[in-house]
C-alpha cells in the first residue's frame, strides 16, 4: 500500500543557533493506520507533527521543504493539546465551527449553523446548542476538546494529526475523548498521527509506535511489540518508568 | 482513615473552605500517622490542593481545625516553629525558586530563618551553613559538583534537578510533615521515577510523614500507604492503598480506577 504521509530525512533546526532539533528522521504512514509518535519533552515529536501540518513555530526552520510528502487530494486537520486556549474565547462555539464550514464547504450562514450544531451534538455536546450558542469559557475542558475535534472534522479531513489531545484533561474525560477518537477513526476511515508522551495512551489508541529521543527515531514497530519486547535501552527505560496500577486486567 | 495504632501526627478535622459562595472543601477530615504517607487523589477541582494549602497554613478554612501533635494550629498565623514542622513542595519548581538567587541562598534562607543550625542561640558559621547545604544536595542526589551547584542559579538546571533543589530546601529545616502537591506532574516519566524514589527514601531515612497530592493513581500506589479520593470538595473514600485497589468502594472511586487502568499498560505488556 502506498503511503499517505511520507517523511524522508526530515530535519528541523533552530534558526538562530543552527542546532538540530529533529535530525534526519524518515517514516511512512499508511492509509487507515494510527501511528503514535512518543517520547519525552525535547524529543522532537511535536515539531515533527507541526512540520507535517505546516505549522512550525517561529524560531525554527525546516532544513529541506521537500522532505514531507502528503498523498494528493488528502486533507489534513489537527487537534491541539490545550483545547481551551486553541478556541476563540469571545466567539460562541457553534459560530466557530460554522465559520470553518462556511469557509471550507461554502455553505450559507444558516446552513452552516445548523450543520455545526449537528456536528457538535453528534460529538457529545448538549442539544441546547441548537437554540443557544455557548462560549468556550462556559464549557468544561473535555467539552472544549470536543469542539476542537468538531473544527478539525468540519474540514472533512482524511488525516487527523493529534498533538497530546488528552494531556490537559482529567483521566475519566481522557478516556471519553480517546473512545470518541477511536469511534471517529472507524466511522470516517481516518488516518491518525498521534503525538503523546504517555505510553499508556499510545497503547490504547495506536497500531504502530515511533519512539523518539533528542530528534532521532530510537525504535519503531507495532505497538504491542514495542511495549512487550522493546529492542532499545531507551524504550525499555520508558516502558519500565510507567507506574503500574494494581489489579490491572491482563489485556 | 482506617483507625491505626500509631497516634496521629497531623490531623485535619472537619475542614471546610469557601471561596466567595463556592465551597472548595466540604467537611473533610483525615489523620496522618507519624511516618505515614497519605495520597490524596482526584480530578481537577476536587479540592485536593486547597486542602493541602489549609494543612500548610496558606489558606484559612471557613471551619475545622488543623492539629499537629495534639496541638491545634492557627489557620494562617502560625508560630515559626509550627511553620517549620510542615513544609510544602509544589508542582512547578520554576515558580517556587527565585531566579535571581543562587542555590546557596535558596537552600540557606530557610534554615537561617528557622535557626535550624543554631546551638544554644549561637549563630552558625558560613562554613557550617555551606556544609549543611552540601549535605542536603547530597541527600537529594545532586552530590556531584555540589560546591559548584551552590553558586549557580535555578535556570542552570533541568526541571527534575530544580524539583530536587526544592525538596532539599524543604528538608533543610527538618520538617515532620512534607506536603507534596503534584511534585512530578511537570516532569518527564523517567525523571518522575527519580523524584518518587527520592521521596520514598526521605520518608524512610528522615522519618518524614508525607501528604501527597496527585491525580495519578500509579503515583499514589508507588508512594502511599493510605489513599483518599476527593471529588467536588468532599472525601469520597479513605482506605489503605491495598484495600483501595482491591475494592475502591463508591461508584466514583470505581470509575476513576477504571479510567486510569484503561489507559495504563498492564503488567503483562511490560518488556
Amino acid at each position: 500500500m502506498s503511503a499517505i504521509i511520507s517523511v524522508k530525512n526530515l530535519g528541523i533546526h533552530a534558526t538562530a543557533s543552527g542546532r538540530a532539533l529533529v535530525d534526519g528522521i524518515s517514516f511512512d504512514v499508511h492509509p487507515g493506520e494510527t501511528v503514535g509518535l512518543v517520547g519525552e519533552s525535547g524529543s522532537g515529536k511535536s515539531l515533527t507533527l507541526r512540520a507535517i501540518m505546516g505549522l512550525l513555530p517561529e524560531g525554527v526552520t525546516l532544513t529541506d521543504t521537500e522532505s514531507i510528502t502528503v498523498a494528493e487530494q488528502k486533507r489534513l486537520a489537527m487537534i491541539f493539546q490545550d483545547p481551551v486556549s486553541s478556541l476563540d474565547p469571545l466567539t460562541g462555539v457553534v459560530k466557530q465551527v460554522a465559520e470553518v464550514l462556511r469557509y471550507n464547504q461554502h455553505m450559507n450562514r444558516h446552513e452552516a449553523r445548523v450543520q455545526a450544531a449537528d456536528l457538535l451534538i453528534s460529538l457529545g455536546l448538549p442539544q441546547s446548542l441548537r437554540t443557544a450558542d455557548r462560549y468556550p469559557g462556559q464549557l468544561s475542558g473535555g467539552q472544549c476538546q470536543r469542539v476542537g475535534i468538531a473544527i478539525a472534522l468540519a474540514t472533512k479531513p482524511n488525516i487527523l494529526l493529534c498533538d497530546e489531545p488528552t494531556t490537559a484533561l482529567d483521566v475519566t474525560v481522557q478516556l471519553q475523548i480517546l473512545d470518541l477518537l477511536a469511534d471517529l477513526r472507524q466511522r470516517l476511515g481516518l488516518t491518525m498521527l498521534f503525538v503523546t508522551h504517555n505510553l499508556g495512551v499510545a497503547a490504547h489508541v495506536c497500531d504502530r509506535l515511533i519512539v523518539m529521543q533528542h530528534g532521532h527515531i530510537v525504535e519503531t514497530g507495532p505497538t504491542t511489540a514495542v511495549l512487550h519486547h522493546p529492542q532499545q535501552e531507551y524504550t525499555r527505560r520508558l516502558v519500565s518508568a510507567i507506574l503500574p496500577i494494581p489489579g490491572e486486567q491482563h489485556r | 482513615m482506617t483507625p491505626t495504632a500509631s497516634p496521629a501526627l497531623l490531623e485535619l478535622r472537619d475542614i471546610t473552605v469557601r471561596y466567595g459562595g463556592f465551597t472548595a472543601v466540604d467537611h473533610v477530615s483525615f489523620s496522618l500517622p507519624r511516618g505515614g504517607a497519605l495520597g490524596i487523589v482526584g480530578e481537577s477541582g476536587a479540592g485536593k490542593s486547597t486542602l493541602a494549602r489549609v494543612a500548610a497554613g496558606l489558606v484559612a478554612p471557613a471551619g475545622g481545625q488543623v492539629v499537629l501533635d495534639g496541638q491545634t494550629l492557627a489557620p494562617i498565623r502560625r508560630t515559626r516553629e509550627q511553620r517549620r514542622r510542615i513544609q510544602m513542595v509544589f508542582q512547578n519548581p520554576d515558580s517556587t525558586l527565585n531566579p535571581s538567587h543562587s542555590i546557596y541562598r535558596i537552600l540557606s534562607e530557610g534554615m537561617v530563618l528557622h535557626h535550624t543550625l543554631e546551638t544554644n542561640g549561637v549563630k552558625p558559621s558560613r562554613e557550617a551553613i555551606t556544609q549543611r547545604c552540601l549535605e542536603l544536595l547530597h541527600m537529594v542526589g545532586l552530590g556531584e559538583d555540589a560546591h559548584d551547584i551552590l553558586h549557580r542559579h535555578p535556570q542552570a538546571f533541568s526541571g527534575g534537578q530544580r524539583q530536587r533543589i526544592a525538596i532539599a530546601r524543604a528538608l533543610g529545616v527538618k520538617p515532620d510533615v512534607l506536603i507534596a502537591d503534584e511534585p512530578t506532574s511537570a516532569l518527564d516519566v523517567s525523571v518522575q521515577h527519580e523524584i518518587l524514589d527520592l521521596l520514598a527514601q526521605m520518608r524512610h531515612t528522615q522519618g518524614l510523614s508525607l501528604m501527597l497530592i496527585t491525580h495519578d493513581l500509579g503515583v499514589a500506589n508507588a508512594l502511599c500507604d493510605c489513599i483518599m479520593v476527593m471529588r467536588g470538595g468532599t472525601s469520597v473514600v479513605q482506605k489503605s492503598t491495598e484495600q483501595f485497589f482491591a475494592d475502591p468502594g463508591p461508584q466514583y472511586a470505581k470509575d476513576l480506577l477504571t479510567a486510569a487502568r484503561s489507559v495504563s499498560i498492564a503488567p503483562n505488556m511490560r518488556g
